[in-house]
């Protein structure tokens, strides 16, 4: 039962992308094509259920064994840079057609909030490790999610005729808003 | 490019919120009203700055394949330096801003900047490029806060304009895409005119 | 600069220590004021749920466990007699989960007031709970909770909850009921002399019909 409110609030409730603003720049990035943004969203998936593992790990074993919370952020940053490196070497090896539709924003992984995020909230919230995994996984479903109904609401944005000012971020940012609303719906459900 | 010019690009021409669109995460995380736009601001800004300056002193030491890194952690530890500040000093905007302060490290203008600009240029330049940009996002930040502040909650800077409650829709997630949205139709409008 | 294995091994080691160093010695700079930061945040949350006192309750506390969350009572003294006590207790319940409140009881086991000391809950609805005489602050005070229905008037109870702040106003309502059972638990066991400081009977019927 209190997975499934874990899953439940992560995906809904507290969507990472639309509710805690984590995850931005991918979103608003790689979102004009639906095919893309799954990609983006199954790298997105792996790199931070890996991260949540080895921040898990990080936080307990070494960082507040020997007081040395204060460095939390370098040490999250600099696994994540890793991990989102290997992830890279690997995609390129196993799906170089992946590896080209994801391009840029393979390493821009690395500045994803979103996985430096979930690192973090998973050191505050107390989670226990399975408790950790199964959270970074929901919210990666979440991010996934929010990506790929955007990515397609903006295929179809290609086409309209609007304002020249509202054209691309702007009408990107204001659907996002709607998209949002929607997602408030699920408030309360947990 | 004269320095005067290196500080005023960040305002308008390089604006890294509404022209450049980098850093999203925090301007919409941390607007919800006009003093934390202005702190997450200023704070942003100050790591910015030092980082810049930093980078483009130690550049040429740094081989080229763990560039990226290296700037991470030097970006990382100002950041953990602020934050031990403001938790120090500011306890309250520490609270408020929460979870934003530590992601700063993955704010990609500072990055962003360090690559562009830091790795090529000599110490002074980058600080007064650092400046510029932390002055054009903390002024948008700022700006964002304010508008969301005034409708949703009917105060700016905690001073109250109007009676009741405001469009809470504002304060909330939807309501900041929605106002940055439009801020940005507003700010191309204008800077479609100057041209 | 080119890239051999050894200069990345020497500069990225390099760097990182030269950052962990910088970074533990802001650490040890700021420790002091960091620490007087929290002290003085809880010093004021003392001093505004209590009654009238004159110890120093932060040399004087009991830490318990509820449910499995933590409770801290501080004891509060006016001229060597029991003037209340100040829980600081927390639930998990929050919209966006932890909140953390200082609850005052004077000697009768009645709230005196609340103080906010942490929370995450939505701008202008949920976080309205951290404001000035809002009404779930209303409903407590100068109440003894064992004369109250603790949950919010949807649920049944006696508690005013924040305008479409139902999920905040049950956590709140639920962190002042583990610090009220802390506060049982831990006034049972020095039953002896509560009771005579005090007089009255703790937590009895007629405190809470003293007013």
């Amino acid at each position: 039962m209190e997975y499934f409110v874990i899953v439940i609030g992560a995906i809904f409730v507290n969507n990472v992308v639309l509710s805690q603003f984590l995850g931005i720049c991918p979103f608003l990035g790689v979102s004009n094509k639906v095919e893309t943004s799954l990609g983006m969203g199954a790298a997105v998936t792996f790199v931070m259920a890996i991260t949540a593992v080895v921040a898990y790990i990080l936080q307990h074993c070494v960082l507040v064994k020997y007081n040395i919370e204060y460095m939390q952020t370098i040490v999250f940053i600099l696994v994540i840079a890793a991990l989102v490196q290997m992830v890279e070497i690997i995609l390129k090896k196993m799906s170089p057609s992946l590896y080209q539709a994801l391009g840029i924003f393979l390493p821009l992984i690395t500045t994803n909030c979103a996985v430096l995020g979930v690192a973090i909230l998973i050191a505050q919230k107390n989670f226990n490790l399975l408790e950790s995994v199964v959270y970074a996984v929901s919210l990666a479903i979440g991010f996934s999610l929010a990506l790929v109904l955007f990515a397609g609401i903006r295929e179809r944005l290609e086409l309209d005729d609007m304002p020249k000012a509202m054209k691309g971020v702007p009408i990107a940012l204001i659907t996002a808003g709607i998209l949002a609303m929607a997602f408030m719906g699920f408030s309360g459900l947990v | 490019m004269n320095k005067l010019q290196l500080i005023t690009k960040g305002l308008i021409k390089e604006n890294p919120t509404f022209a450049l669109v980098l850093g999203m995460c925090p301007t919409l995380g941390t607007t919800t009203s006009a003093a934390n736009g202005l702190g997450m601001g200023a704070a942003t800004m100050f790591v910015l700055i030092l980082s810049n300056i930093v980078i483009s002193l130690v550049k040429n030491v740094i081989p080229d394949k763990v560039r990226i890194p290296a700037f991470i952690v030097i970006i990382a530890s100002f950041v953990t330096v602020v934050q031990l500040c403001m938790e120090a000093f500011v306890p309250d905007l520490y609270a408020t801003l929460g979870v934003f302060i530590p992601l700063i490290v993955v704010n990609c203008i500072i990055l962003g900047r360090a690559e562009a600009f830091a790795s090529k240029n000599n110490a002074f330049d980058s600080a007064l490029d650092g400046l510029g940009i932390g002055l054009g996002f903390t002024c948008s930040l700022t700006v964002l806060g304010a508008v969301r502040e005034l409708l949703g909650s009917g105060s700016i800077f905690g001073a109250r304009l109007y009676e009741g409650d405001g469009m809470l829709i504002f304060v909330l997630a939807p309501g900041a895409f929605i106002a940055l949205g439009y801020l940005m139709v507003v700010f191309n409008k204008l800077t479609a005119k100057s041209k | 600069m080119q890239s051999t294995l050894k200069n990345m091994v020497l500069v990225l080691f390099l760097i990182t220590l030269v950052a962990s160093a910088a970074v533990g010695g802001i650490f040890k700079i700021t420790e002091e004021p960091i620490a007087q930061a929290k002290a003085a945040k809880t010093k004021a949350a003392l001093a505004a749920v209590l009654p009238a006192f004159d110890n120093d309750p932060g040399q004087d506390t009991v830490s318990t466990v509820v449910d499995g969350l933590p409770v801290l009572l501080y004891k509060a003294t006016a001229g060597g007699q029991l003037a209340g006590y100040a829980v600081e207790t927390q639930t998990n319940n929050g919209f966006n989960g932890k909140v953390k409140l200082m609850v005052g009881f004077d000697a009768d086991n009645q709230i005196v007031n609340i103080s906010v000391l942490e929370h995450t809950e939505t701008p202008g609805l949920g976080s309205k709970m951290a404001d000035e005489d809002n009404k779930l602050i209303v409903s407590f005070q100068g109440k003894n909770p064992a004369d109250l229905k603790l949950a919010v008037k949807k649920d049944g109870g006696d508690i005013d909850a924040l305008t479409a702040a139902t999920i905040s106003s049950r956590a709140y309502v639920d962190a002042v009921e583990r610090g009220y059972k802390a506060l049982l638990s831990v006034t049972s066991q020095q039953e002896a002399p509560a009771a005579t400081i005090t007089t009255t009977e703790p937590a009895g019927q007629e405190g809470g019909d003293n007013e």
